[in-house]
């Protein structure tokens, strides 16, 4: 938890919002996966936000439904995935590392299992896509014990009650979702988000990072402007990675691409 | 945070394990039901559309020939002959009506065999709705009868390649679209699964079936059955004829699951029997997973059991003792579904099969006067090509 806080206060006196790449560990295979998340570091991330692979990603849309199923057809368990992680905490101590994953992975573990291995890993929050605020409680504790913030998500429909309980609850940071609907790059963000931000700010929740179809510097820096702490981008980077997954220095290079004009609008 | 008005969990069982984006949309259907069984008006229309237009009160029909101990009674609750085919025309018209209380306009829904699908069309076409069902690429080529059939209806299906393009991929991708269009659209749930308020309201749209059953079976014998005996996919037909019977402890309560190739192989679809819990689609219930948590494809001859989940009340009965879960094998299904025809010149769907096959071997086994009643869901003629091949030495 603290490294967010850290991250935060460090970009605040620069001035600048975060980006945070998303990509599923493992896609397309753990060696490659391993490499493309270095260079997302070395390309300029302020954070990461990492999937662990489902058989049933009922969030995502097409672009990371493929990555699971390239991961999981690679043979990446839930146990290959903390392995990577703990490889990236060696490479970097002070990045804030973030996992996005669905219910039944951290069940099968059990829930106390499961956040004291994603602690172990080096992991610094945990967001459930299928976990709501009212279900959340025994996963919140939990992750409190072992020292992971548990992040919550504002979507566009919110309202004022949950607003203040996902405020008291979430730490790290507070996934603002930027519309309706699953992940992807397809659908661009459909309402304006300063108001919900607005909105948000009077319960003074962990800084919003703006998630869903941020897929251009363009929209990296409109989420600054207004008013989030930074944006992720998972569909984007994930379809370099299908693009280019067969020609590993080609999409290393367009990783570093991508992410620097991204980090650069920020 | 406003607080759920009914209680989301059988037990432990059930809750609603969504993205928070669809919490809203959950809570409008939870409190337009509330508000609606509380209505006159509403019942009274999903009583005139259960009687007038779907076919209500279904009959109970005493077996003449196929007991195979002359000590059984083998009572059929005649949801086969219901509108549509089978008893998932009940639940979808108390559906259809609730979208028109929120004003939406539009529904989707997810179908496997087909049956949910044609039920939601015509409850569509009748009520002027508009929909469009997801179902995946596999099943609309096993079960092409069902899909002209919804097409007729003006239903859009829409192929689902994702995953195994079966139920469970088809499920997925009702929920996708469901978290982009809740404002206009109601998603119209095929069985007594998912998300709360699903379980609670799909059961109590089915639970007629066993009210009646009830009232004919005591009129026929002066006396409540031994057991009631129902196949369990979702489990929308077993909950909808036990529901009424649950507080009846003496009659035995026994759901049969689709064993498919055997219990023992990864080939079948009987989550309770194997005694494994997680989520899925919503639910923290039986499931058939990995030990990593990834889920597993299930498989059974009947495609409308062939879903690697459960309804979450059906594993709460289990975990009680109230009911219990047995597993019925594709041969076992398919040997039913012939004596059946021969017996009684009553073709089953595949699907009901699987309680009639149970039934029979309980039967055998009795040893004093006893009186079954098995849920005879839904009518064959939309597995006819498939037993054909089969038969003709196709595979399973």
């Amino acid at each position: 938890m603290k490294l967010y806080q850290q991250m935060f206060t460090r970009l605040q006196s620069e001035g600048r919002g975060a980006f945070v790449p998303f990509v599923t560990i493992g896609d397309p295979n753990p060696e490659l996966s391993f490499a493309i998340i270095k260079t997302l570091i070395d390309a300029g991330a302020d954070a990461l936000e990492l999937g662990i692979a489902f058989s049933d990603p009922i969030a995502d849309g097409p672009t990371i439904q493929g990555a699971n199923i390239r991961a999981l057809a690679a043979g990446v368990t839930p146990a290959i995935s903390f392995d990577i992680i703990k490889k990236i905490r060696a490479y970097n101590a002070t990045i804030p590392i973030g996992l996005l994953l669905y219910s039944n992975l951290v069940m099968a573990r059990g829930i106390d299992n499961f956040y004291a291995q994603a602690a172990a890993a080096g992991v610094n929050s945990v967001l459930i896509a299928d976990v709501p605020l009212h279900e959340s409680k025994p996963f919140r504790l939990s992750a409190t014990k072992y020292g992971i913030a548990p992040i919550y998500i504002v979507p566009p429909n919110v309202d004022d009650d949950d607003l203040r309980e996902i405020a008291s609850y979430g730490r790290g940071y507070t996934y603002l979702l930027s519309r309706a609907g699953v992940t992807g790059a397809e659908t661009v963000a459909a309402m304006p988000t300063s108001e919900l931000i607005a909105r948000m700010r009077s319960y003074n929740p962990a800084p919003p990072l703006l998630g869903f179809g941020i897929s251009t510097p363009e929209h990296v820096k409109d989420a600054i402007q207004n008013g989030a702490a930074g944006a992720i981008s998972g569909s984007a980077i994930v379809k370099l990675i299908e693009q280019y997954k067969d020609q590993p220095s080609q999409l290393l290079a367009a990783l570093t691409q991508f992410v620097g004009s991204m980090k650069a609008a920020s | 945070m406003s607080e759920l008005k009914l209680n989301a969990y059988f037990g432990q069982y059930g809750g609603m394990f969504v993205p928070q984006l669809l919490v809203p949309a959950l809570k409008q259907l939870e409190q337009a039901y509330v508000d609606a069984i509380a209505d006159p008006a509403f019942n009274a229309e999903f009583q005139q559309l259960l009687t007038e237009y779907a076919g209500r009160p279904t009959p109970l029909t005493l077996c003449r020939n196929i007991s195979p101990n002359p000590l059984v009674k083998i009572y059929l609750k005649r949801e086969d002959l219901l509108h549509g085919g089978a008893h998932k025309t009940n639940q979808v018209l108390g559906q259809a009506l609730l979208t028109k209380r929120m004003g939406k306009k539009e529904v989707i829904a997810e179908t496997g065999a087909g049956q949910h699908g044609v039920a939601t069309a015509l409850a569509c076409a009748l009520l002027g709705l508009k929909c469009r069902i997801y179902m995946g690429a596999k099943d609309i080529e096993r079960q092409q009868p069902n899909v002209f059939r919804m097409k007729l209806m003006g239903a859009t299906v829409i192929p689902v390649t994702s995953g195994s393009g079966t139920l469970k991929d088809a499920v997925n991708e009702a929920m996708r679209d469901w978290s982009a269009s809740y404002d206009t659209t109601h998603y119209m749930l095929g069985t007594a699964a998912g998300p709360h308020p699903f379980p609670t309201i799909v059961r109590d749209f089915q639970k007629m079936i066993g009210e009646e059953a009830k009232q004919q079976i005591l009129k026929a014998e002066g006396k409540l059955p031994d057991a009631v005996i129902a196949c369990v996919g979702g489990g929308s037909n077993a909950i909808g004829i036990f529901a009424d019977f649950i507080e009846e402890v003496g009659v035995k309560l026994i759901g049969i699951e689709p064993g498919g190739k055997g219990t023992d192989t990864h080939q079948h679809g009987a989550a309770l029997s194997t005694g494994s819990y997680g989520i899925l689609h919503g639910a923290y219930t039986a499931i058939m997973q990995t030990e990593d948590g990834q889920i597993e494809e299930s498989y059974s001859i009947s495609a409308g059991l062939d879903y690697p989940a459960v309804g979450p009340q059906h594993t709460h009965l289990q975990q009680t003792g109230r009911a219990q879960y047995i597993a019925i094998n594709d041969d076992e299904a398919l040997a039913a579904f012939q004596l059946l025809a021969k017996t009684e010149g009553i073709i089953p769907a595949l699907e009901s099969s699987h309680a009639l096959a149970y039934a029979l071997k309980f039967a055998k086994q009795a040893t004093e006067p006893t009186v079954l009643l098995v849920n005879l869901s839904g009518r064959g003629d939309k597995d006819l090509a498939h037993v054909h091949s089969v038969l003709a030495g196709g595979s399973l």
